[in-house]
């Protein structure tokens, strides 16, 4: 088994709260792992270490070198071109754009490449993210709520297209989400945070592609929900509630 | 467990500024202007600086103690402050006023502009004799000359500034049902505050020089008036003196800018990048 992602005795704390504290981790190369939690469990916090974007206070973390980062919000640089965004940081060359024109037609914004990112949707501006993450082929995958600002059908088209991408790509992806269904959806493995550790870490086994009438999916979404503190009706409304 | 142990893996390092003890910050602040200092004492010390170039700090000193004991400085600092404060605070005002115009209507910017940055371009120095047969030798030509030299700095700044406020948000305040004055006072004018104190720094340097122009302008009073007298009496000492006096100025402005942007912008104070 080779490793990807090890964290060990993670803390983080901020004034006197730990945010993250004692956490531990490992994510295996090629394994999606998504992570749930409540607002200010310190999701984000636990990305931004990953991605070498803040520091922790103890434990260990080790990374591979080549990982990326989708932000919540696109982050495109308004003064350069969707092109220009997405092989931003790469050599100059021919090379690196046919490059970024390839990562881009994964995406589906090939007729895109010459526009400027303000005339983007916002759907369209989170694909571009995603491309510009993708160009560099990284090891190590952070998606921090790459889909919360998008509507439902951009969401579940999103969500099919990062799981196909992941799939060709085969990096180790870390996805945070508030959304259960979308963790259950795309992950191997599921964990919950919750008080500074994970309190769930669960092997997601229904076969791809899930469907979220599967008993075991609907088993495993109910346990999620129960973690995260939201009580579900009992199974046999289910049906008519979804 | 290191990093031996997982081939392939790194830590990561985030390239964060150390938190820094206030302490070391201001030592490091004071350290160059004492460096400065410490170099003119030994170059004056050594003798590679003759007393006829540039008085030693200890003989500055000792002038800067002569001219305090009978009052002359704080008499000249006093008329001096009064002008450079009154001056700089009109040609502040109307920078900003002229620098919102153009920057947040189109119709200003459209009137207002080109006609700015042609008497931008005309240096004020030059208009000295026509201010002295528009304004008399009186002090008000003296403000009047100190305020037109610090519009125009402050204006540029400011409109830049507020044109390079976040339409998206200006977009979504007007959508709150704000709009004309309030939008400007709450979003727009915090917004482009980084500029307006750019703006600031640059019209109070500026605000030195023309009033040293202004002071030789048949003056009775004040620091250049002091430096007039000196120059004919080859006083280096007292040129010193009055010099340093406009460096501490400098330090004070800059101290004042500081403070404005600590009591102005408190989000800016601790920085977060999220
Ligand atoms: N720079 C900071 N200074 C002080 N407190 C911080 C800082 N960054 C994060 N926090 C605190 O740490 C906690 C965790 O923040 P974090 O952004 O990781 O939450 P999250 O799990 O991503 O939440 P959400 O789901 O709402 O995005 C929050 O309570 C937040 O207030
Ligand atoms: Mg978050």
């Amino acid at each position: 088994m080779s490793v990807a992602v090890h964290i060990e005795g993670l803390r983080r704390t901020f004034g006197t709260r730990s945010v993250l504290d004692g956490l531990a981790l490992d994510i295996r190369r090629g394994e999606f792992v998504a992570l749930l939690g409540a607002s200010g469990t310190g999701k984000t916090t636990l990305l931004r270490i990953l991605g070498a974007l803040d520091r922790p206070d103890a434990g260990t973390v080790l990374v591979p070198e080549a990982r990326t980062i989708v932000f919540q919000e696109p982050r495109l640089v308004p003064s350069k071109r969707v092109l220009g965004n997405v092989v931003v940081g790469l050599p100059r060359g021919d090379a690196s754009r046919e490059r970024g024109l390839r990562a881009l037609a994964e995406v589906g914004l090939a007729d895109h490449a010459r526009a400027w990112p303000h005339t983007l949707s916002g759907g369209e501006a989170q694909r571009v993210a995603l491309a510009r993450a993708l160009v560099r082929e990284p090891e190590l995958l952070l998606l921090d709520e790459p889909f919360a600002a998008l509507d439902a059908l951009t969401r579940l088209k999103m969500q099919d297209l990062v799981g196909d991408l992941v799939r060709r790509h085969r990096p180790a992806v870390l996805l945070v989400t508030h959304d259960v269904d979308e963790a259950v959806r795309l992950a191997d493995r599921v964990a919950v945070l919750k008080d500074g550790d994970l309190v769930t870490d669960e092997t997601v086994t229904t076969d791809r592609p899930r469907d979220a009438t599967d008993p075991a999916f609907t088993a495993l979404r109910r346990r999620l929900l129960a973690d995260l503190g939201v009580r579900e009706p009992a199974p046999v409304e289910e049906g008519a509630v979804r | 467990m290191t990093e031996a142990s997982f081939p392939g893996l790194v830590v990561p390092r985030p390239k964060l500024p150390r938190p820094r003890r206030r302490e070391v910050t201001l030592a490091l602040r004071t350290a160059g202007p004492l460096a400065l200092l410490g170099g003119w004492w030994l170059a004056s010390a050594t003798g590679v600086l003759s007393p006829d170039v540039l008085a030693s700090p200890l003989t500055v000193l000792d002038a800067a103690r002569e001219l305090w004991s009978d009052g002359q400085l704080t008499d000249a600092l006093r008329v001096s402050l009064t002008r450079a404060v009154l001056g700089l605070a009109f040609g502040l005002a109307a920078g900003l006023l002229l620098g919102v115009v153009t920057g947040f209507w189109r119709l200003g910017e459209e009137l207002l502009d080109s006609p700015l940055q042609l008497l931008r371009a005309l240096p004020f120095l030059s208009l000295v004799p026509l201010f002295m047969v528009w304004f008399g030798i009186g002090e008000s030509a003296r403000i009047i000359l100190i305020a037109v030299a610090t519009t125009f700095p402050m204006y540029v700044s400011t409109a830049g500034g507020v044109r390079n406020v976040d339409r998206r948000l200006l977009e979504a305040m007007r959508s709150f049902g704000l709009g004309g004055w309030q939008l400007v006072r709450q979003v727009v004018l915090p917004g482009a505050l980084p500029s307006l104190l750019a703006g600031f720094r640059l019209s109070m340097t500026l605000s030195v020089i023309a009033l040293i122009a202004a002071e030789e302008i048949n003056s009775t009073s004040g620091i250049g008036y002091l430096m007039t007298q000196a120059q004919s009496f080859s006083r280096t000492d007292i040129l010193s003196v009055c010099v340093l006096i406009y460096g501490i100025l400098g330090i004070c402005a800059d101290l004042v800018a500081r403070l404005a942007e600590r009591v102005f912008m408190p989000w800016r104070v601790k920085e977060a990048a999220r």
